[in-house]
């Protein structure tokens, strides 16, 4: 009797799977949704650190040179509408806005979306890691001859880095997970190609399980990675 | 080399240099000393503008570097600096510690450099400890790598601000011998410190800084046999 149940639910469990992913070569559409995924998330990452290391930077240099007030006062609105407002609404907004051109590329809009919003959390988070480095650091590199950004860039910033991976990393899953709300903006992404595929077979659960399982393993990737890295930039610490 | 001129220094509403007027000539070593929150570090601070003056002048070598078109970056090249907290780069290996400025800042290619940090690591006497992180040094051995790095820009003057003040007691002396070491070489110092004995054995001259002014100074001789001012009697008096 045991047997049989238990047989019946590899069977179903088969069945599922293979409406799911084999038949009519549905795989593809997984793997064309993971490539727009990946590279919204790349695009996102690198666009995203870009602004935020240059609101961090312009932060902390402000509070120092009262000469800065305007563009710190801009880097404030920028942090503070970003971080207030849902990636979801910023999403439609932004696409709403270069959708009139007619050959718009939803991917890179996508893209500069997600990065546009993670940035401001990565400045904040920068921000946090530039202040938590001892001032002396930078007293030691301008008498030796650094200009400030010289400083920042070969003293402050590496040490800043090694400080906040953790918090960066975690940002770094969120905005993966995150991307999953690009199908709002006709972006077939891997979210949007599961939902897809449980349109066609008429079992909306397998799917989804599979795509939640692919972001597992993407997530579960960085945290590898980024340990490995943190292991590294720790060398001068334990010895 | 160095002539401040009137140099004042506010923070907020607290005036900590109240017109200072110094010339400080090539190969002087110049021990500067005096009660603390009496504005000693502030006026060395001021030398290569760590602290920005709020009135007077500072010149160097010909330069008045408290005008702002002056590039106090390529200045501040020609004047090394030591810190209370030795302030080196814990994320560097003592040599990239060394090497980091020359070789960025143009001044040497790599392997120059890499020669040179080796001969200054031989001469602050740690030749060993090239490939080793700050944190794995003790207080002493930070304080002459950091001597060694500032040593690699071949500044024209070393300011040292209160260089022993952080370490151990029985480090202080090796940080001391070291420098007595390079004053005897010939180079230009200015030191902030509490140790009278190297003020008495080292220094050219002597500045007593109290309430933001040069209260005496004087040949270490006379500054310790034969002082005027009350306040550094009172002072001698009780660090003696």
């Amino acid at each position: 009797m045991k047997g049989i149940l238990l047989s019946g639910f590899f069977q179903n469990f088969a069945d599922a799977f293979y409406k799911a992913v084999i038949k009519d070569q549905r795989y593809l559409a997984y793997l064309d949704g993971l490539k727009v995924t990946l590279l919204i998330s790349v695009l996102a990452i690198l666009i995203g650190t870009a602004i935020g290391l240059v609101v961090a930077v312009v932060k902390v240099a402000s509070s120092q040179n009262k000469k800065m007030w305007i563009l710190n006062k801009l880097c404030n609105l920028y942090t503070t509408v970003i971080r207030g407002t849902p990636v979801m609404v910023q999403l439609l907004i932004i696409y709403n806005l270069v959708f009139t051109a007619r050959d718009t590329n939803e991917i890179i809009v996508g893209a500069v979306c997600f990065g546009i919003n993670s940035g401001a959390y990565v400045a904040e988070i920068i921000r946090a890691g530039i202040e938590s480095v001892d001032r002396g650091q930078m007293e030691a590199g301008r008498s030796l001859g650094f200009n400030y950004i010289q400083t920042m860039r070969f003293i402050i910033i590496p040490q800043a880095i090694k400080n906040i991976l953790p918090a960066l990393g975690n940002e770094l899953i969120v905005l993966i997970k995150e991307t999953s709300v690009a199908g709002v903006i006709a972006v077939t992404d891997l979210t949007k190609a599961a939902q897809y595929v449980g349109s066609v077979t008429w079992d909306v659960l397998p799917p989804l399980y599979l795509a939640a399982a692919c972001y597992l393993v993407m997530t579960l990737g960085i945290t590898k990675i980024l340990e490995y890295f943190e292991r590294r930039m720790t060398q001068g610490d334990n010895h | 080399m160095i002539i401040t001129k009137d140099l004042q220094k506010s923070f907020g509403g607290n005036q900590v240099l109240r017109g200072i007027n110094e010339h400080i000539e090539k190969g002087e070593k110049v021990v500067i000393i005096g009660p603390s929150g009496s504005g000693k570090s502030t006026f060395l601070r001021c030398l290569n503008l760590l602290e920005e003056p709020t009135g007077g002048e500072i010149w160097f070598e010909g330069n008045n570097i408290t005008d702002k078109g002056t590039d106090i970056n390529k200045l501040r090249q020609k004047m090394g600096m030591v810190f209370q907290q030795f302030n080196l780069f814990p994320h560097m290996t003592v040599k990239e510690n060394i090497t980091l400025a020359p070789v960025q800042l143009g001044i040497m290619n790599r392997e120059e450099s890499e020669k040179k940090a080796l001969e200054l690591l031989k001469r602050v006497g740690l030749p060993e400890k090239a490939e080793q992180y700050p944190k794995q040094l003790s207080g002493g051995q930070k304080q002459r790598i950091a001597i060694a790095r500032a040593l690699a820009m071949n500044p024209d003057v070393m300011l040292f601000d209160e260089p022993t003040s952080a370490l151990d007691p029985e480090m202080v002396g090796e940080v001391l011998e070291l420098m007595k070491e390079l004053a005897d070489e010939g180079m230009t110092m200015v030191v902030v410190t509490h140790e009278m004995g190297f003020a008495k054995e080292v220094a050219t001259r002597i500045l007593f800084i109290d309430e933001g002014v040069v209260k005496e100074q004087n040949t270490p001789k006379e500054f310790f046999e034969n002082p005027h001012d009350p306040r550094l009697k009172e002072f001698l008096s009780k660090v003696l």
